[in-house]
C-alpha cells in the first residue's frame, strides 16, 4: 500500500492557529499506529475559518477535513483520517467546498494545491509555460499582451499594467528595474502575503516576464518585515530559481539575464507608496517623492522602473500562458479579470475570495462571507484598507468594481473587505485613521503630516461635544484640505474614512453633543 | 535575512559591524540590508555604529541617523528577551483588538513599545500582520498568532516568562 498523502498548510496564517502542531501530531499519531504516510506541506486554500484545514489524497481526490486540533488528531486518525472516511470534520472533496467551488482561481490557482518550493509540482502545474512564452515574443507583443488582458495593478490605484511596462519600454536607457511592491500594509489585505507563501516561484516568473518585456535585467522585491515567513519563502524560491536557470545571466538558457533580489522593510507603512519604496530600496528614509517624474521614466536609482504589485505580477504568467483573452473575457465594464478579496475582521468565513469583478458587497459579505464572526448585525464594512471608506449596510448592493466603487466616493483598492458588527463606533474609527495617518506620516507635506495632528484633536472635540456644528465644519475644511494639497495617497485619502463615516453614521458623531446641554 | 526579533545576540563591536558593511557593499542601496544584518547581529543599532557606516558608505552620520530614526523597527537599545507585537489595524479592531492592547498594558505593567523589568517581555504595536480573518492578530518572536483572545494572550506570556528564566 502507498502511503497516504496528507496535506498541512504551512501559510502562516494556518501556523497561528496551531498548523505546525497539527503536523507534528499527524506524524507521531500515524507513526504510533504503523501507519506510513507522507506529509506535504502546502500553501492555504484560503478558506481561513477552516484553517488549521487537513487534506488526504484519495483516488477519488482530494478530501478535507478542518478545522483540525492537534489534540484531538489521535481520535481523527482512528476515525479514518488517512482513509478519507467520513468524521465530525470531514468537509467532502476539497474543490466541491461551496467557498472554493464558486471561486475563479486564475492569479490563486496553484496556492494551496502545491509545496510552495517544489520545482517539479511547479512545472507540472503550468509554471513556467508564460515565462517560456515570452522568450517567443518581443518585449512589444509581451506588453501587448498584458495591455490586451486589461489587467489593473492589483496594489490599489488599477493603472492598467500594460501602459506602465509600455511606457518603461519605450525609455531608451542602460538600465531598467522591475520593483515589486510587496509592502503589504493595509489592514484587511493579506493576498500578498498568502500568494508569496503559498505560491513564491509565481513570483519570480512575473517579474522575470515583466524584465523581458521592458529590457529591465535588475529585480527587487520590497517585503515588509511584518511578513518574516513570506521573507523566508521568497528567500528560498530565488535561490532555487537561480539554482535552476530560471533567472540569473541567462534565463532558461535565453543568454538574456535577469537578476532579482530581495529587500525587506522595517516598519513603516509609507514605504507601501511607490515613491517611498523607491527611497527605502535606496537606502534612504522612506519619503516620498512628489510626481511627476513617474517611477517609469524616473524610478530606482533614477531609472526607467516598473513598480507593481505582488498580485499583479503574479498574474501575468497566467496571461501569457492562457492568451490575453483567457483574463479579459472575465468581469464587468472596464474591469477586467478577476479580483482576489480578502474578507476580513468580524467575519464568519473570512479568507480569499478570487472571483471576476462584478458581485455586489452584499454576495460577497452575506454570502460567501457569512455574516459577522460575532453573530450580530453588519453594522459597516471598509473597503480598500485604512484609507478606503466605511459604508453601511444601504449600499451592500454596489457591485464590485472600480468604476461603481468610485462614483460613490469609495475605491476598491487592494479588494480587502473588513467587516464590523454593530458594536463598532464609527467616531472612534474616524478618530484612529487620523491617528493612524499621523503615526505613518512621512512628515514630506504639510497637509498630512499636520493635518492627521488637527484631525485628532477636532474629532476628539466633536466626540466630546464641543461646540458640535462648528468643530464639524472645521473637520470637512481640514479633510478638504488634506485631499487637495497632500503629495500622496496617505495623506489624500485618510480623509475618506473619516467622511465616509460622518456621512454614513452621524449618529456616531454626535452622542455627546446629544446628552449635554 | 530574516530578522530575528529574539535569541543570542552579540556585544557590539566595531569590527564586527565593518565586516557587515563590507558584506553589502556591492549591493545596489546597501543601507537597508546592512542594518537589519546589524540589528540581527547585535539585536540593536548601536550609536557606534553610524560612524563605521557613514565612512564606509561615505554619506554624512546625520544621513545614516536619520535613516535609523524613520524606521520603527530599528532599536536603539536591545529588547527583552521576546518581543510581543499587537496588531492593532482595523481588521484585528472589529474583533476586540483594543481590549486585547489595554489588557497587555495591564498584565504585563509596561507601555506599547516598552520592556517588562524583568527583562522577558517587550510590548509592541504593529498595524497589520496580515492575519486579517483570523483576528486579533499577535506576533511574537517572529511567530504569528491568531485569533488571540485575553486568556490566550496570558497564556502566550506565561510561557515567554518561564522560558526567560530557564
Amino acid at each position: 500500500m502507498n502511503p497516504a498523502t496528507v496535506f498541512v498548510p504551512l501559510d502562516s496564517a494556518a501556523r497561528s492557529v496551531g498548523s505546525d502542531e497539527v503536523a507534528r501530531a499527524i506524524e507521531a499519531e500515524a507513526a504510533a499506529r504503523g501507519r506510513d504516510i507522507r506529509i506535504v506541506r502546502n500553501g492555504s486554500r484560503g478558506l481561513l475559518w477552516l484553517e488549521p484545514l487537513v487534506e488526504v489524497s484519495t483516488p477519488e481526490g482530494r478530501l478535507a477535513y478542518g478545522p483540525v486540533e492537534a489534540r484531538s488528531v489521535g481520535d481523527l486518525i482512528d476515525a479514518g483520517l488517512l482513509d478519507g472516511s467520513p468524521n465530525r470534520l470531514f468537509l467532502g472533496k476539497t474543490e466541491e467546498i461551496s467557498h472554493l467551488k464558486r471561486q475563479t482561481r486564475f492569479t490563486f490557482s496553484r496556492v494551496g494545491i502545491n509545496d510552495p518550493l517544489s520545482v517539479a509540482d511547479y512545472e507540472a502545474t503550468g509554471g513556467l509555460t508564460g515565462l517560456r512564452r515570452a522568450l517567443e515574443m518581443t518585449p512589444q507583443q509581451i506588453v501587448s499582451a498584458v495591455t490586451d488582458s486589461g489587467l489593473r495593478g492589483r496594489g490599489g490605484a488599477g493603472f492598467p499594467t500594460g501602459i506602465k511596462w509600455q511606457t518603461v519600454l519605450d525609455m531608451k536607457s542602460d538600465l531598467k528595474f522591475i520593483a515589486c511592491n510587496a509592502d503589504e500594509g493595509d489592514s484587511g489585505t493579506f493576498a500578498d502575503r498568502m500568494l508569496m507563501e503559498g505560491d513564491p516561484f509565481l513570483l519570480v516568473e512575473g517579474m522575470a516576464i515583466a524584465g523581458l518585456a521592458v529590457d529591465a535585467t535588475e529585480g527587487y522585491v520590497y517585503i515588509r518585515s511584518e511578513y518574516p515567513d513570506a521573507i523566508a519563502m521568497m528567500d528560498s524560491a530565488i535561490d532555487i530559481a537561480y539554482l535552476n536557470g530560471w533567472i540569473g545571466p541567462s534565463v532558461l538558457g535565453s543568454g538574456r539575464p535577469f537578476d532579482l533580489f530581495l529587500r525587506v522593510g522595517a516598519g513603516a507603512y509609507i514605504c507601501g507608496e511607490e515613491t517611498a519604496m523607491l527611497e527605502s530600496l535606496e537606502g534612504s528614509r522612506g519619503m516620498i517623492r512628489a510626481k511627476p517624474p513617474l517611477p517609469a521614466i524616473a524610478g530606482l536609482f533614477g531609472k526607467p522602473t516598473v513598480v507593481n504589485n505582488v498580485l499583479s505580477l503574479a498574474t501575468v504568467p497566467p496571461i501569457l500562458a492562457g492568451g490575453p483573452e483567457s483574463f479579459c473575457e472575465l468581469g464587468v465594464g472596464r474591469s477586467r479579470g478577476t479580483q482576489v478579496f480578502q474578507l476580513a475582521g468580524n467575519i464568519k468565513h473570512g479568507g480569499i475570495v478570487e472571483v471576476a469583478f462584478g458581485l455586489s458587497l452584499r454576495e460577497l459579505v452575506e454570502e460567501i462571507g457569512g455574516g459577522t464572526a460575532s453573530g450580530r448585525p453588519v453594522r459597516a464594512v471598509q473597503v480598500g484598507g485604512p484609507l478606503g471608506a466605511y459604508l453601511p449596510a444601504s449600499h451592500f448592493d454596489l457591485p464590485m468594481d472600480y468604476e461603481a466603487f468610485a462614483a460613490v466616493g469609495a475605491m476598491l483598492g487592494h479588494g480587502g473587505v473588513v467587516v464590523f458588527d454593530d458594536t463598532v463606533d464609527l467616531g472612534q474609527q474616524a478618530r484612529f485613521a487620523m491617528e493612524f495617518c499621523a503615526e505613518e506620516s512621512c512628515g514630506k507635506c504639510t497637509p498630512c503630516r499636520l493635518g492627521s495632528v488637527r484631525g485628532v484633536e477636532v474629532i476628539d472635540r466633536i466626540l466630546a461635544g464641543q461646540d458640535h456644528e462648528a468643530n464639524l465644519a472645521l473637520l470637512e475644511d481640514l479633510c478638504e484640505t488634506m485631499v487637495d494639497a497632500s503629495l500622496c495617497a496617505m495623506g489624500g485619502l485618510t480623509p475618506s474614512p473619516v467622511r465616509s463615516a460622518i456621512k454614513y453614521f452621524p449618529e456616531d458623531f454626535n452622542r455627546a453633543a446629544a446628552v449635554s446641554p | 535575512m530574516v530578522s530575528k526579533t529574539t535569541g543570542s545576540f552579540v556585544p557590539f563591536s566595531t569590527e564586527r559591524a565593518a565586516e557587515v558593511v563590507e558584506k553589502h557593499r556591492a549591493e545596489r542601496g546597501p543601507l537597508m540590508p546592512i542594518l537589519h544584518e546589524l540589528q540581527d547581529i547585535f539585536g540593536y543599532i548601536d550609536p557606534d555604529a553610524l560612524d563605521v557606516l557613514a565612512s564606509a558608505l561615505n554619506v554624512s552620520k546625520a544621513d545614516v541617523y536619520g535613516v535609523v530614526t524613520f524606521y520603527k523597527d530599528f532599536r536603539d537599545k536591545p529588547p527583552g528577551n521576546s518581543v510581543v507585537s499587537i496588531c492593532r489595524g482595523e481588521a484585528c479592531q472589529s474583533m476586540g483588538a483594543e481590549k486585547l492592547a489595554r489588557h497587555a498594558r495591564e498584565h504585563l505593567e509596561v507601555d506599547l513599545g516598552e520592556t517588562t523589568p524583568d527583562g522577558a517581555v517587550t510590548l509592541r504595536q504593529v498595524f497589520c500582520l496580515g492575519n486579517c480573518a483570523l483576528s486579533p492578530a499577535v506576533m511574537v518572536d517572529g511567530r504569528l498568532q491568531g485569533r488571540v483572545d485575553e486568556a490566550r494572550f496570558d497564556e502566550i506570556v506565561a510561557g515567554l516568562r518561564a522560558k526567560a528564566r530557564s
